[in-house]
């Protein structure tokens, strides 16, 4: 349908002022209720950084206290540390294994299909269901080894700083493989059968196509799932707070645990509120290497859906 | 209507690929293949311990192999659960999740059409891009700010402290996924609205709403698993028990009873049961709700 003759031009331009008038009131309480409990927080955080308030109390500017204890103290570039490993080692066991099982539930078969179902589960759980659950399974008095009578399974899993971690990246991993799983599931059945018939008749091998066409046309794919994966195990919070408290001792207190920790137990919200600045900025520098990596502006479009 | 589409055409790619898997099914993919059949054994030997542990009695559990099925299934950890109050911290859970979802995804659709239709307005440009950056703020980042704003507006220890700022974290993705559906209907159905003389009210709600329709299911699904299953909002806003939502009551459960394993398990199986009714029933939709944004 064509538009009719152009209207006169005055009275064109009123109703188009009215319309987009209407169209500013239509967003506007999606702007005013993200502004308030969103931007306002995020700036928020950075003037709380330089005050000093016990969580309850009067807020006093208390200039750059916080920032000098923060950044003195050890248990930053530890906390840094933590949050590091967890990003890289969820990233490294995460990524190869939900690209193999992605290819694997792209096929159409029917017990594939099946698979998928179940596959999916953990994807329903909350984060707390699943840390609770892992935590009665691991018990070392109360779990699965002790009733079994398996010495191997039955170790202080989450009492000696390294299986603590250990034990992190693996409930992490149950936790978050199915969901990129599905991306990858969903972005292998869209690459083209024609290229992979090319490749059979060129007598190219599974092994060779799945290197050859699979994995550079998944390249935009791995890198929105990556970025995900890092950006959401940044701020890891739930899953370790309620498996360790981010111990033993520390060795689990990643930012978002040693944020928490400083701002609602410990009570100094000055501090608190500097790590999450440094929470903020790091998230910023990762997701734009992530982007630099990535490379090139046909990525854009998915990075943004972060 | 998208999604039945989208259905039948996975259903022709299907029929095209089991013709070429017949011919490379001489070399099977037993890389994948193994690694399949093991993950599904490391996600489904937790959900069974889970549930056969959640029928033993205490005693029983303790004296049997903790695989082996409970030889006289109980209710009694059932029980004990529903005495401990989950009736209520259900109830509030979805309080929360509706009270959050229904206006979050009212206002991103009202917010994604006005900037689609706006084009170039300089000021709907420049709050789409506030939402665009919004994405990249963590709720973990902004959480003593979230808490002194609701301490301030009385808000601590009532279900709105939870709603508003889930609302608030929910509209970035949701405004994004929206407009990106909005933005493929065809112009000239506006175009035919505009000179049937509808204004952009009618033309939201008789034009853009019933078209989104599925997008809207779709960003429903991802911010009400997000809400339903949400616990750091509950654990910093929320102090009196009477106020839980399931997560957070999950959690209080599990350190008063902690020894109990069987009713901490139950508590687990109750407090899923909700969202695995719904997987059951609506399997696809609620799979490609969850990647969103993601999957495209």
């Amino acid at each position: 349908m064509v538009a009719p003759p152009a209207a006169p031009g005055t009275r064109r331009a009123t109703s188009r002022g009215r319309r987009s008038g209407s169209l500013i009131w239509m967003a506007l309480p999606a702007l005013l209720v993200f502004v308030a409990f969103a931007v306002v927080p995020l700036l928020g955080v950075l003037f709380l950084s330089f005050t000093s308030w016990d969580g309850i109390g009067v807020i006093r500017p208390a200039g750059f206290d916080s920032w000098r204890s923060v950044l003195a103290d050890p248990g930053l570039p530890h906390a840094l540390w933590v949050t590091f490993v967890v990003i890289a080692l969820s990233w490294a066991v995460q990524t190869p294994l939900s690209i193999l099982l992605g290819v694997f539930l792209a096929g159409h078969q029917r017990y594939r299909e099946f698979l998928a179902v179940l596959f999916f589960i953990p994807l329903l759980l909350s984060s707390v269901a699943i840390a609770i659950t892992y935590k009665a399974l691991l018990d070392p008095n109360f779990g699965l080894g002790a009733g079994l009578h398996i010495p191997l399974l039955t170790q202080d899993w989450l009492g000696q700083a390294r299986l603590a971690m250990g034990v992190i990246i693996f409930v992490v991993s149950w936790q978050f493989i199915p969901f990129h799983t599905l991306i990858y599931q969903g972005a292998v059945r869209q690459i083209p059968r024609s290229m992979y018939e090319a490749a059979q008749l060129d007598g190219a091998g599974r092994v060779r196509m799945f290197f050859r066409i699979t994995l550079p046309q998944l390249k935009y794919t791995i890198i929105t799932s990556s970025t995900l994966m890092v950006v959401g195990s940044l701020v890891f919070f739930d899953l370790i707070f309620v498996l360790t408290e981010g111990g033993p001792g520390d060795a689990t207190r990643n930012l978002a645990l040693d944020m928490y920790k400083r701002g609602f137990q410990a009570n100094l919200m000055g501090q608190a509120s500097a790590i999450a600045v440094i929470l903020v900025l790091v998230g910023l520098a990762l997701a734009l290497l992530l982007r630099r990596i990535g490379g090139g502006s046909s990525s854009t479009s998915q990075l943004e859906g972060v | 209507m998208a999604t039945s589409l989208r259905a039948g055409a996975r259903q022709a790619a299907g029929g095209q690929k089991r013709r070429s898997r017949g011919r490379g099914a001489r070399r099977p993919n037993w890389l994948a293949g193994v690694v399949g059949w093991l993950w599904l054994l490391i996600v489904l030997l937790p959900i069974y311990w889970i549930v056969i542990t959640s029928f033993k009695t205490q005693s029983n559990y303790f004296q049997t192999n903790p695989l082996a099925p409970p030889t006289a299934p109980t209710l009694e950890n059932y029980q004990v659960v529903i005495e401990a109050d989950f009736a209520r911290y259900f109830i509030n859970s979805v309080i929360v999740a509706l009270g959050a979802i229904v206006p979050a995804v009212l206002v991103s659709f009202m917010a994604a059409y006005a900037i689609v239709r706006a084009g170039d307005q300089w000021l709907l440009r420049s709050a789409n891009s506030l939402f665009l950056m919004g994405l990249a703020i963590p709720l973990q980042a902004a959480i003593i700010p979230v808490y002194l704003i609701i301490i301030r507006l009385h808000l601590y220890d009532t279900l709105l402290a939870i709603i508003l700022p889930s609302i608030a974290f929910a509209i970035p993705l949701s405004v994004l996924v929206l407009s990106n559906f909005i933005r493929d209907v065809p112009k000239e159905l506006f175009d035919s609205m505009r000179v049937d003389g509808a204004s952009e009210w009618v033309t939201l709600w008789h034009l853009a709403f019933p078209l989104t329709r599925p997008a809207l299911v779709t960003v429903s699904i991802y911010n009400g698993l997000a809400i339903w299953n949400g616990f750091l909002l509950p654990l910093i806003l929320i102090q009196s028990p009477e106020q839980r939502t399931l997560p957070l009551a999950l959690w209080a459960f599990q350190g008063q009873y902690s020894v109990n394993v069987p009713a901490v398990l139950a508590s687990v199986v109750l407090t899923t049961l909700p969202i695995l009714i719904l997987y059951v029933i609506g399997r696809r939709q609620l799979l490609s709700g969850l990647t969103a944004g993601f999957s495209k």
